[in-house]
């Protein structure tokens, strides 16, 4: 096993800022959802920083990400412009799938980030697809597939995870296990609840992570994305848990408050700043200016949304299939 | 006492679990969650775990055991929670639940009842606004509903289920909230006949689902300008009501269909083709049609709103096919 890299200054600098950036980004969602700028369904990543800050880190631009509809986080980790993604959840021409695709469908290809699919499990064969491209055109690029628990149960994940290990194709699954699908607890959903080990039935190297812990998920990401690299698929079972509501509102029944609070306790800003500010390489006059910067850079994310524009309505079938170029006479 | 289509639902599925011992709930978090739509919300505490039975996303698998345990002896309601992910389902309901009775020879049925959340106007975008209903009714060996009246919403699922082969039952998301007064005089349904919600003379305007309430309000707005529309609910989308496309086209001579679904190859152009074969000689202009726009629908809400039927589209293609556009 890998050791943890040394939390230096920098990285702990830039963790805690992108974690941040995520969460307040994110909170701002929220207010524009009650004032009407962003519809449809929302559904935030509020405790799960981590995951994607750790993961898109051990990552090289010519790697490929696949994600859900709880895909902000790893959009913005994987440095997709903050406005563009803003003002996607406007719907605006200007946001990162020129507004057509809203907050569950983020695409940025130019950085090879295949979006933001709203069918659980519908990502994870594409994921092998793509990895599997890679492979057959002698690239060295990795795929990494963002997937809930939920997920696990669909036949394409089983399907999946067999085709990856018997064609040795290099993608890394990881699923951020945040323990509810919806309102379903995983031991309500799943006769096996460790998710590593059913991954260890298909023969790949599997897992379990602390995915509140930043720097351990970058640590495993980093061994993750070393297999893969070699040419064989992984799986990363992240432990981690949402904050909030599954999409913007549910009456949460289905878990107490109490169980809220303690993983609160665990929320990945706090347990990357208490380890800086341990070993010395953090300082609250540091989260204080973080702060700061993240609030700014919201803003600006806020305005060129706001200023963005709609797609004019007689451009409506625009984008259904690509554009015939003449076709040469012979 | 106003009542709205969500609570029309649920005591629908309160009856047949009240009737029939061998009827239970199945499907994604119809327990615990209460249904994506609240329509189970409170029935795990009333009828507990195995009548009201949290399924894992699998939907292909929790389909299948539904036609199993039909085929079996038992009475089950499956939920599956939008006709979009029904896609990770379809081989399971067309090539067994639809099949198995002519397979058999006769000797099997799968007397199985599918809900599925249908419809766009949420701005949910193009993997959660589908309209699978139509395609549906392409498949022959089920029978597919469309509930769009609270008294349906109300009384359909109780006549599904005494139904021996399998029923698919859409329920329009638009349609949820919808407020008003249940007719009390009203007691059951049947699953066979299109109704007449609107008399007219001027022209028919054949629809279902959500669009019946957009048809009946182009046709409030048409009245005014003096043209009198008749409006025909579908309501049973297989097997057609060929008797109530006849009659009505008898009466008016034209024939407008608004439909959610897209135009090619849909169940709009079916409406068209049978008009056509059963009623040519009754037309007074050919049949037109107002559809969604062949585009997956698009996020932002003038996009989406342009891509789907709506009263205006629908009162200017009534005007048209009435000469007057
Ligand atoms: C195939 C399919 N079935 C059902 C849904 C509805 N749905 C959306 S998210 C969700 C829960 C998924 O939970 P999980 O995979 O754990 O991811 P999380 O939302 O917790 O990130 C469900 C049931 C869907 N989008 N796709």
């Amino acid at each position: 096993m890998t050791a943890l890299p040394a939390l230096d200054r920098p990285l702990a600098l830039a963790l805690y800022r992108e974690m941040l950036l995520i969460r307040r980004f994110e909170e701002r969602c929220v207010e524009l959802y009650g004032a009407g700028k962003i519809r449809g369904f929302l559904h935030l990543y509020d405790g799960e920083e981590a995951v994607a800050v750790g993961v898109m880190r051990a990552l090289e631009p010519h790697d490929a990400i696949v994600a859900t509809y709880r895909e902000h986080g790893q959009a913005l980790a994987r440095g997709l412009p903050l406005g563009e993604v803003m003002a996607e959840l406007f719907g605006k021409r200007e946001g990162s799938s020129g507004g057509r695709g809203g907050s569950m469908h983020v695409f940025d290809a130019k950085r090879r980030f295949f979006g933001g699919n709203a069918i659980v499990g519908g990502g994870i064969p594409v994921a092998v697809g793509l990895a599997l491209a890679d492979k057959l055109l002698g690239r060295e690029n990795v795929t990494v597939c963002f997937f809930g628990e939920g997920a696990v149960a669909e036949g394409e994940f089983h399907e999946s995870l067999n085709l990856a290990s018997l064609w040795r194709v290099p993608v890394v699954f990881v699923c951020e296990n945040n323990l509810y699908a919806m309102g379903s607890a995983l031991d309500i959903d799943e006769a096996e609840t460790d998710i590593a080990a059913k991954a260890r039935g298909y023969r790949m190297a599997a897992e379990r992570v602390d995915g509140m812990d930043v720097v351990a998920v970058l640590a495993a990401a980093r061994r993750a994305v070393d297999i893969a690299r070699k040419g064989a698929p992984c799986l990363l079972e992240m432990r981690t848990y949402r904050f909030r509501a599954h999409s913007m509102f549910d009456a949460q029944g289905y878990r107490d408050k109490d169980e809220i609070e303690r993983w609160r306790e665990r929320d990945p800003l706090h347990v990357v700043a208490a380890a800086g500010k341990a070993s010395g390489v953090l300082h609250d006059e540091d989260l204080g200016a973080a702060e700061e910067s993240v609030r700014r850079a919201v803003d600006e994310a806020v305005a060129f949304a706001e200023r963005g524009t709609w797609e004019p309505v007689e451009e409506l079938t625009r984008h259904v299939t690509a554009p015939r170029t003449k076709r040469r006479t012979p | 006492m106003t009542i709205n289509y969500r609570e029309c639902c649920k005591l629908a599925l309160r009856q047949c679990l009240d009737e029939e011992p061998r009827a239970f709930l199945m499907g994604e978090d119809v327990g615990a969650y209460g249904g994506c739509y609240a329509v189970s919300k409170g029935l795990l505490d009333v009828y507990g775990p195995d009548r009201i039975r949290d399924t894992p996303l699998s939907e292909s698998a929790f389909v299948g055991v539904g036609i199993g345990a039909a085929m079996n002896g038992m009475r089950p309601i499956v939920e599956v929670m939008t006709c979009n992910f029904s896609l990770l389902a379809l081989d399971q309901i067309i090539n067994n639940a639809a099949t198995l009775r002519h397979m058999s020879g006769g000797q099997l049925g799968v007397p199985l009842v599918i809900r599925m959340a249908t419809g766009a106007g949420r701005q949910l975008a193009a993997q959660h606004s589908h309209s699978f209903e139509g395609w549906y009714a392409h498949i022959p060996g089920v029978r597919i509903l469309a509930p769009a009246t609270l008294e349906d919403a109300r009384f359909m699922l109780p006549a599904a289920l005494k139904e021996p082969d399998p029923v698919l039952l859409f329920e329009h998301v638009f349609l949820y909230a919808m407020e008003g007064e249940l007719d009390a005089s009203v007691r059951a349904v049947d699953i066979e006949h299109a109704a007449l919600r609107r008399r007219g003379t001027h022209l028919s305007i054949l629809t279902y689902g959500a669009s019946l309430q957009k048809s009946l309000s182009a046709a409030d707005a048409l009245a005014a300008e003096g043209i009198d529309a008749e409006v025909i609910d579908l309501r049973v989308l297989r097997p057609l009501d060929d008797a109530a496309l006849v009659d009505t086209v008898k009466r008016t001579h034209r024939v407008l269909v608004v439909d959610e679904g897209w135009k090619s190859g849909g169940l709009s152009a079916e409406l068209m083709a049978r008009v056509c074969e059963l009623a040519f000689d009754e037309l007074d202009a050919p049949p037109t049609r107002v559809c969604t726009a062949e585009v997956p629908i698009p996020y932002p809400k003038h996009l989406e709103d342009a891509a789907l039927p709506q009263a205006a589209t629908i009162a200017a293609a009534a005007r048209r096919v009435c000469g007057r556009g």
